[in-house]
């Protein structure tokens, strides 16, 4: 059977926009343009790369969660080369928090049927980094995470290798499929979409499901079946204007000087 | 008073700084239980009790280093089974967030991550973060369950604050999972002498502007005179000049040393991800425009070349 990998991935504000919370403390997704999370493009490229190296004995599903314009990450997914795409949108969603998204992920990758599933590191906005872990808690399935190289050796009853860089040491995993991996943006460049996927993409199918589908109950996701609360959002008051000198050949000095006056030396 | 777990980080017994910190943080919402795990774990101890610890519990069997996570996971459950703490506090490493990550599913209670600082509550504790890129602070608590939370380095102080630190033996039984990703071989990075990059209390950092592998000789230099770490942008980085390891920002560590000093780094929001949050920032740049000079609190327009030898030269004699 081929090889059925499942890669998570999540529409975000951009961050070079001017990102801030709504009312509700919830992220903001209306005033700042969104897009695929740049480091999901990572998983995505690492999927197509396992694909091609089982000779395209593999399907490729780019699943997410998220409101109506998170189309927009599937469709650039699409365009990369993944084949299908399942998106889980519905209105109880709003402000659900990292425990709610990982039971929905569960649910519809169950759903979806699956012998690997691949995110990225991290999401660029929420940034905890410890969603890959908890899918694999909730799955039963080994977690091998933050990868900067991965391999899938003999198909969809084989084994997922990689490597993690830690920050004492470097480590080869290994595990049996099924499994959760994540990658890191040390796993290779992601692929620029062609012309002749972006028209592709446009066929490739995109099935919708709710809450109701995935037989989740409402009042275990969003704002108010979130497991934390976030009583404030203050805006980092702006760093008052520092010195700054032009070095005229005496700028080192200067700045021993003001590091000296500081205590840092 | 109620007791907090708090999970060890430690190579071979030596206990890292943010562990320390944690128990600071620890001991102003209860009396910290520490849980030290793998080879070493009991030398761990003294260290620990001089800053705080009431207990301290530890377990050692191969699995921790032979398999990923899920071991720790196993033996921080069984901790938390036997002592029912009021929190559990783990350090924000990638490993410390998904051990806490699945220790909360399992207990069925919410996380937080990356705390930059913790205060007790009366609806619990109260955890301060740092998000969008630094550009806002939150502050929030877990509604459901115990609190699982994960403190960045450097968010508090290392307190001296001698307790007894008895040594209890913790006793694991593995999952069905532990044993799910085998480690098959392990490559310690090789030391540089350095501080580690994110509990550094100053940060030497180089960018685009270094323009060479070879010229990060002279961000070494300037780090070494101040006994700082070194660290790298992004674009550093991808052009191949320093390892990804020293990568400071949004998709590398995330800093916050009392000095940090950027030297040929624009200040893209990718970097300002990883060093928003630093005491004093410190910048050399040619570019006048470059964004990093919206954060300095001294900067200095100039040819990096020239104004880092001069500046290491000036520490050296300064120092003596």
């Amino acid at each position: 059977m081929s090889l059925r990998i499942v890669v998570c991935v999540k529409y975000v504000p951009d961050a070079t926009g001017d990102r801030h919370f709504a009312e509700d403390l919830t992220v903001d997704r209306d005033d700042v343009d969104g897009l695929l999370s740049e480091l999901d493009e990572y998983a995505v490229e690492q999927a197509l790369q396992i694909k091609e190296a089982a000779d395209d004995d593999a399907e490729i599903t780019v699943l997410t969660v998220g409101p109506e314009d998170a189309k927009d990450a599937l469709r650039k997914a699409l365009s990369m080369g993944a084949d299908k795409a399942v998106h889980v949108e519905d209105d109880d969603l709003h402000g659900t928090d990292v425990m709610g998204t990982s039971l929905v992920l569960a649910k519809a990758v169950e759903e979806t049927g699956y012998d690997l599933v691949i995110a990225g590191m991290a999401s660029t906005d929420g940034t905890m980094g410890v969603l890959p872990a908890i899918l694999a808690e909730r799955l039963g399935v080994p977690q091998v995470t933050l990868l900067s190289e991965v391999s899938v050796e003999g198909g969809a009853g084989g084994v997922v290798k990689g490597r993690r860089d830690g920050d004492t040491a470097s480590e080869q995993l290994e595990a049996s499929l099924p499994a959760v991996v994540s990658v890191t943006d040390q796993s290779g460049e992601a692929r620029y979409p062609s012309f002749k996927g972006i028209m592709a993409a446009k066929k490739k199918p995109v099935q919708s499901l709710d809450l109701d589908d995935l037989d989740i109950d409402a009042e275990t996701v969003g704002l108010e079946g979130a497991w934390t609360k976030v009583d404030s959002a203050t805006e980092r008051p702006a760093r008052t204007a520092g010195t700054i000198v032009k070095d005229e050949g005496e700028g080192g000095k200067q700045l021993a000087e003001f590091l000296a006056g500081q205590k840092f030396i | 008073m109620a007791e907090v777990l708090v999970y060890v980080d430690h190579v071979d017994g030596a206990v890292r700084k943010p562990t320390l910190e944690l128990l600071t943080l620890a001991r102003r919402i209860g009396e910290p239980v520490a849980v030290a795990l793998g080879s070493g774990a009991e030398a761990t101890a003294a260290t620990l009790a001089e800053h705080g610890a009431v207990k301290v519990l530890t377990a050692d069997a191969p699995e921790f280093a032979d398999y990923l996570v899920v071991p720790k996971v196993d033996a921080l459950q069984a901790a938390y089974d036997a002592v029912s703490p009021a929190a559990v506090l783990v350090p924000s490493s990638a490993e410390g967030k998904e051990i806490a990550a699945r220790l909360a599913v399992r207990i069925e209670s919410g996380i937080i991550t990356d705390a930059v600082d913790l205060e007790a509550g009366d609806e619990g504790p109260v955890a301060t973060q740092s998000v969008f890129a630094a550009a806002f602070t939150t502050k929030s608590r877990i509604s459901k369950g115990t609190p699982v939370i994960t403190v960045k380095p450097n968010s508090a102080p290392v307190e001296a604050a001698p307790a007894a630190g008895a040594v209890e033996a913790l006793s694991v039984s593995f999952s069905a999972q532990a044993t799910g990703t085998k480690v098959t071989s392990r490559t310690p990075r090789e030391s540089t002498g350095r501080p580690e990059l994110t509990e550094a209390a100053i940060v030497v950092s180089g960018g685009r502007g270094v323009n060479g592998a070879e010229n990060f000789a002279i961000i070494e230099g300037l780090a070494d005179s101040l006994g700082a770490a070194v660290g790298a942008s992004r674009a550093a980085v991808d052009a191949g000049w320093y390892p990804h390891s020293n990568q400071v920002g949004q998709t590398g560590k995330s800093v916050s040393p009392q000095l940090y000093i950027a030297s040929g780094i624009s200040g893209a929001i990718q970097h300002r991800a990883g060093m928003q949050t630093s005491k004093t920032i410190v910048a050399i740049n040619k570019d006048a425009e470059a964004p990093i000079f919206d954060l300095v609190d001294y900067g200095v327009v100039g040819d990096l070349f020239e104004v880092v030898p001069q500046l290491t030269e000036e520490v050296k004699s300064r120092k003596g």
